[in-house]
């Protein structure tokens, strides 16, 4: 389990890609993992009574998804030193067919001791992440 | 209802100690599709050079929501939580979180803008340890819809 080193980086390399299959369970799993039980995440008639598509993965839940390819790259989540994004789209989850979120992470900065990985994260052909960011710390 | 400028700068009492359990790291892990050892088996955690399994980056977020919740309940805030949506998340680390850390979060509200009918909120919610060092800066925007 060793980290990549960041002589090995070029700006632009894809570094990590991966398909997360999200079904309801998944949204009840995180409710409960996580404390934060809005109804929006599991109830179909709460989020169609305040105008939503349907039920949404919590926006945490694919913020918490989309950095895994770059730990699993990186081999300890403790070399994420930043991570950030932006909510822009939601992801709604079918209650039968649930929801496919995929994840492409890129070298996007090279700086002494760290990188910054750019995620793309789409579902169902449009990005839902915007500006998400890891930085992750590496040895030369 | 409309959210209070004056909530700008204002900051709230350190949140209770929360106690990170080794078993509520794995339970969080699970969730988020954490599948790496060091968040399952402290041996792998321990040999990596940590006390107790490592939490996944978000996990920060569950020491946030006590310290955001100060932010919600407050009467002088107008904020309704019913019209809130989450804008932005950014997580800054000192160090990673791990199992049996006894963590405090300390909120300060940094800016509030309004934009149209809607206001947007962010806050830092500093987390420490029992030692008082820093371990994360959780950054959350909250957008406040305005009425329709």
């Amino acid at each position: 389990m060793s980290a990549p080193a960041l002589s090995s980086l070029t700006v632009g390399d894809v570094v990590a890609e991966a398909d997360f299959a999200l079904s309801r369970d998944s949204l009840v799993r995180y409710a409960g993992a996580s404390g934060d039980f809005n109804p929006i995440h599991y109830r179909d008639d709460i989020a169609a009574s305040v105008g939503l598509p349907g039920v949404l993965a919590h926006g945490m839940l694919t913020m918490g998804l989309a950095v895994q390819p770059v730990v699993d790259w990186v081999g300890d989540a403790g070399r994420v030193v930043d991570y950030q994004v932006r909510f822009t789209r939601p992801v709604v989850v079918d209650p039968v067919d649930g929801a496919v979120v995929t994840v492409v992470a890129k070298v996007g900065r090279i700086d002494e001791g760290a990188a910054r990985i750019d995620l793309t994260v789409t579902f169902a052909g449009e990005t839902v992440l915007g500006k998400a960011q890891a930085v992750v710390r590496l040895e030369a | 209802m409309s959210v209070n400028p004056e909530l700008q700068g204002r900051s709230y009492p350190p949140t209770a100690p929360y106690l990170v359990g080794r078993e509520k790291v794995r339970e969080f892990a699970r969730a988020v599709f954490a599948t790496d050892p060091l968040h399952h088996d402290p041996e792998a955690a321990r040999a990596a050079g940590y006390a107790d399994v490592v939490a996944p980056p978000t996990f920060a977020v569950v020491v946030q929501e006590h310290a955001l919740a100060q932010l919600l309940a407050d009467p002088e805030g107008g904020i309704d939580f019913s019209r809130v949506v989450h804008g932005d998340q950014r997580f800054s680390f000192s160090r990673p979180i791990v199992a049996g850390d006894e963590l405090t979060a300390t909120l300060t509200v940094t800016s509030v803008k309004t934009l149209g009918g809607h206001a947007m909120v962010t806050a830092d919610a500093l987390v420490a340890d029992a030692s008082g060092d820093h371990v994360v800066t959780a950054t959350s925007s909250l957008v406040v819809r305005g009425d329709e």
